[in-house]
């Protein structure tokens, strides 16, 4: 592959050969259709070009044909759609254990808490083989997570989590692009995801500096904004226990029944109103403009973390140095 | 100024009157398609310099021709122009605006008067345009994503909006003229089944107009409302949703695709019949493929949000609707090819276009296959991927589909010929030209570079590079048509009423045609199409 000129981007996880796979079959289909219809239309403009005395032959249309024309094309279509689809499914699926890497995108630059409490911008290192799946959120505008060589992509929305999931398979540093634009230094707004061993990213987690995980530093928030005194872990207070509720479905006072995830959570905090827990009254004030993103990605990290039954069995990733 | 080389001039609607109160209270709509031919044609050269101007800056990986704001400012003003002063308006308000009531054998559209107050309000809204562009600019993309441009950009988002807002009556009017009057006003025995096929696009155009255009201008407005008095509709630190904006706007915006296309689709459907002196084939297919893309085409929406943060369901819903509206778009290129089959083929300068249109329109629509397949859209929406297809069907589509017809309909319009080799020379080089600027962006884009970028990771040089050669080619390509169209209208030959030898309403009444169209109400008593009939202008030979 030329350096300066490369025709392909290099995959490096384990969804880009899927996405390759189905991008050389359109290729090919396309590259097949283009030329059938070039060639007759070559053919057509030199075997009935203009000569005197020879007229065109009219011919009203055909139905057998065009049936033919509408059904296969729209046969081959529904073909790309399920491919395409299956593979957004898996896209847009993290799997249950996978690492949480919280993003906070700004006007113009990524900022990026792992679960161990490592921060970095506009880079992110990961270990290859694991899966690693992103919270992320803006602070200003929309911005869009991109990394070519992964060929995923989400777009980071204001007020709301939107979540992204990779499994490198190859180490190296690629790009990481903002692809939605986001203002003056869109173009500028980029980074780089550099993709480690494990043994490697051992040694790059101890080197970092923390002040703790992630999960700690919203317990220590959590006392902080007095939310103990309601929602209580040892016997029911008036807010809900919020032991173990991550992940699981709350049954609301409406009748509705939501799961509580990222979205669910970041919601109860700012808008405590808006999905009250069946059995409790709207007495929660709201914490809009009182936290962060970041404390709340803090505070969101662990209420996740009541749920995991012990930090230290969270795999081979999560050696984390602990406070 | 009448030419004193001709003794006794026939009377037609150029010269009936010169006077410039004649042309700006002008009711005739060949008068006010003419308007519009002035109006857009500047407002192409300009969009065409914001393009230049944006490839010079991507020559080079830093960005160091134009400042980050303002490159910004640059495609965003680009798009604004092209696509609401340019190509909306095109095709229809210039080529249908002349040819709609003379194809259907009328005297003039059927609201003579809100044609022209339809041109005003597209010339108040390019003035304010304008004025928002010296005055500043707008830098929102012409998407203007919310909250980015109700809350953080700091530039004319307010001019622009409102610009957009007024062309978007312009608009509406001229749909709405179109529709009654190919209702109301058809020439005794011109049935339905009858109709040219650019009628038939530009119905399914106008009611798109109608149905689509309201919804941005609601929007559009939301945008203003929320920026000039901070209302919460799209900004969530105000309760707002910036989804909400994006359903709004592309409910109207992905349908605008079909205003560009579909009158392009009625040109070549005119054209390759003509030039290959055959019936079209399967008329019913294209005409009736017209009205299901505007029907499919207001169902597909979200396809443009499958990374936006809709639901895994919902997006699924919307790829498999935009495959259905594929389907008639594929159903007119077999057609348009099946009527060359046992043909007897033309080259003139306009066959060269609408064959150009068939295969740039096919590499165009074929690539939607790839965007509207969700796992591949992921990967390259937002990138130099989905910018080369939509130039594919815009400009190879859409661009190609108004030179061909403006050629086609040059001699009806002006009465003159354009010098033929120019013509076809020029053909060839938009086509060349073209391919070469928005070819390598395919590749640009499954690389994964991303759009709107300013400046660019160095490997991705070379392919930059590639497009700024053809862009300048391309420019060679579009200047050419002004100049010799302009040359012609002086020095040109002569044309007959029928210099083609086409079918159609339009080419049995002279040319310039008079200012009442025809001389008796035409009476129609045969099909659309009947090449059979007519002679080709090789067996009646005209001065050419």
């Amino acid at each position: 592959m030329f350096d300066n000129f490369p025709l392909w981007p290099v995959p490096a996880s384990s969804g880009a050969g899927n996405v390759d796979a189905l991008f050389i079959f359109l290729v090919l289909l396309a590259g097949f259709m283009s030329l059938a219809i070039f060639t007759m239309i070559v053919m057509f403009a030199l075997k009935y070009r203009y000569r005197p005395g020879h007229k065109a032959e009219q011919i009203e249309g055909s139905v057998p044909l065009e049936v033919t024309w509408s059904a296969v094309p729209l046969a081959i279509f529904m073909v790309i759609f399920v491919w395409g689809a299956i593979l957004y499914f898996r896209e847009r699926t993290p799997p249950r254990e996978a690492d949480a890497v919280y993003v906070v995108a700004k006007q113009w630059m990524w900022k990026l808490e792992h679960e161990q409490g490592q921060k970095e911008i506009n880079e992110l290192h990961v270990p290859v083989g694991r899966d690693i799946k992103l919270v992320m959120t803006s602070q200003d505008v929309i911005h869009s997570f991109y990394v070519p060589a992964f060929r995923i992509k989400q777009d980071v929305l204001p007020g709301r989590y939107t979540t992204v999931w990779f499994h490198p398979t190859r180490p190296g540093v690629y790009h990481l692009f903002c692809a939605e634009y986001c203002g003056t230094a869109h173009s500028g707004m980029i980074g780089q995801v550099v993709v480690l061993e494990p043994a490697q990213y051992q040694a790059w987690l101890a080197g970092g500096i923390t002040s703790g995980s992630l999960a700690a530093s919203g317990q220590s928030l959590f006392q902080q904004l007095g939310c103990p005194t309601c929602h209580r872990s040892d016997v029911q207070g008036r807010g809900p226990n919020l032991v173990g509720v991550f992940g699981k479905p709350v049954e609301l006072e409406d009748g509705r029944t939501v799961t509580a995830d990222e979205n669910y959570i970041r919601e109860s905090i700012l808008s405590p109103n808006a999905k009250i827990v069946s059995g409790f009254k709207p007495i929660m004030p709201t914490f809009q403009g009182l936290v962060s993103e970041d404390q709340l990605t803090a505070l969101v990290a662990y209420i996740k973390s009541l749920s995991q039954p012990s930090s230290g069995a969270a795999g081979p990733a999560t050696p984390a140095p602990r406070i | 100024m009448a030419t004193a080389t001709i003794p006794v001039e026939r009377e037609h609607y150029l010269n009936t009157d010169y006077g410039i109160r004649s042309w700006l209270l002008a009711t005739d709509h060949k008068r006010i398609a003419l308007l519009y031919l002035v109006t857009i044609t500047l407002f192409f050269f300009l969009g065409g310099f914001f393009a230049l101007l944006i490839r010079l800056e991507l020559l080079t990986p830093a960005g160091d021709l134009v400042l980050a704001d303002t490159y910004n400012k640059l495609f965003t003003m680009h798009g604004q122009v092209m696509i609401f002063f340019f190509l909306i308006p095109s095709i229809p308000a210039v080529l249908g605006n002349f040819l709609v009531p003379m194809m259907v054998g009328a005297r003039d559209l059927a609201f003579p008067r809100i044609n022209l107050l339809s041109w005003y309000l597209l010339v108040a809204a390019g003035m304010l345009m304008l004025h928002c562009i010296f005055t500043g600019g707008v830098d929102s993309g012409w998407t203007f994503y919310t909250p980015f441009s109700t809350a953080f950009s700091n530039t004319k988002v307010i001019e622009a909006g409102l610009a957009i807002f007024i062309a978007g009556f312009s608009s509406i009017l001229t749909g709405l003229n179109f529709v009654v009057t190919i209702h109301r006003m058809r020439a005794p025995g011109l049935t339905w089944s009858r109709l040219p096929l650019f009628i038939w696009a530009h119905y399914a155009t106008s009611i798109i107009q109608l149905l689509g255009t309201p919804v941005l201008a609601i929007t559009l407005l939301l945008v203003v409302f929320e920026r000039a008095f901070h209302l919460g509709i799209f900004d969530p630190t105000r309760g707002g949703d910036p989804l909400l904006f994006q359903h709004l706007f592309w409910f109207y915006s992905h349908p605008a695709v079909y205003i560009m296309i579909l009158p392009a689709m009625g040109v070549v459907a005119e054209i390759i019949p003509c030039f290959s002196r055959k019936r079209i084939f399967g008329y019913s297919a294209v005409a009736m493929s017209s009205i299901a893309i505007a029907v499919f085409g207001f169902l597909v929406w979200a396809h443009h949000m499958f990374v936006a943060g809709i639901s895994l369901y919902s997006a699924m819903i919307f790829s498999i609707l935009s495959y259905l509206v594929a389907v008639p778009s594929a159903i007119k290129v077999f057609n348009w090819t099946a009527t060359m089959y046992k043909g007897s083929i033309h080259f003139d300068t306009p066959m060269l276009y609408a064959m150009g249109f068939i295969g740039l329109f096919t590499v165009g629509g074929l690539t939607g296959l790839f965007l509207a397949a969700l796992g591949i859209d992921v990967h390259v929406t937002d990138t130099y991927f989905v910018i080369a297809h939509f130039h594919y069907i815009m400009v190879g589509g859409a661009v190609m589909g108004y030179l061909g017809g403006l050629h086609f309909w040059w001699p009806k319009i002006s009465g003159r010929l354009y010098p033929e080799w120019l013509g076809k020379f020029a053909a060839l080089t938009v086509f060349l030209g073209f391919n070469l600027t928005f070819f390598p962006q395919f590749i640009l884009g499954y690389l994964g570079m991303p759009r709107r970028y300013w400046q660019y990771p160095p490997e991705f040089q070379v392919l930059n590079v590639l497009s700024t050669a053809g862009s300048t080619i391309l420019a060679v390509g579009y200047v050419l048509p002004m100049i010799y169209f302009l040359w012609s209208m002086r020095y040109g030959k002569i044309a007959d009423a029928n210099p083609w030898g086409a079918a159609g309403l339009e080419w049995k009444t002279s040319s310039p045609p008079p200012t009442e169209n025809f001389e008796e109400v035409p009476e129609v008593t045969w099909e659309a199409y009947n090449y059979d009939e007519i002679p080709s202008p090789e067996e009646v030979p005209v001065g050419r």
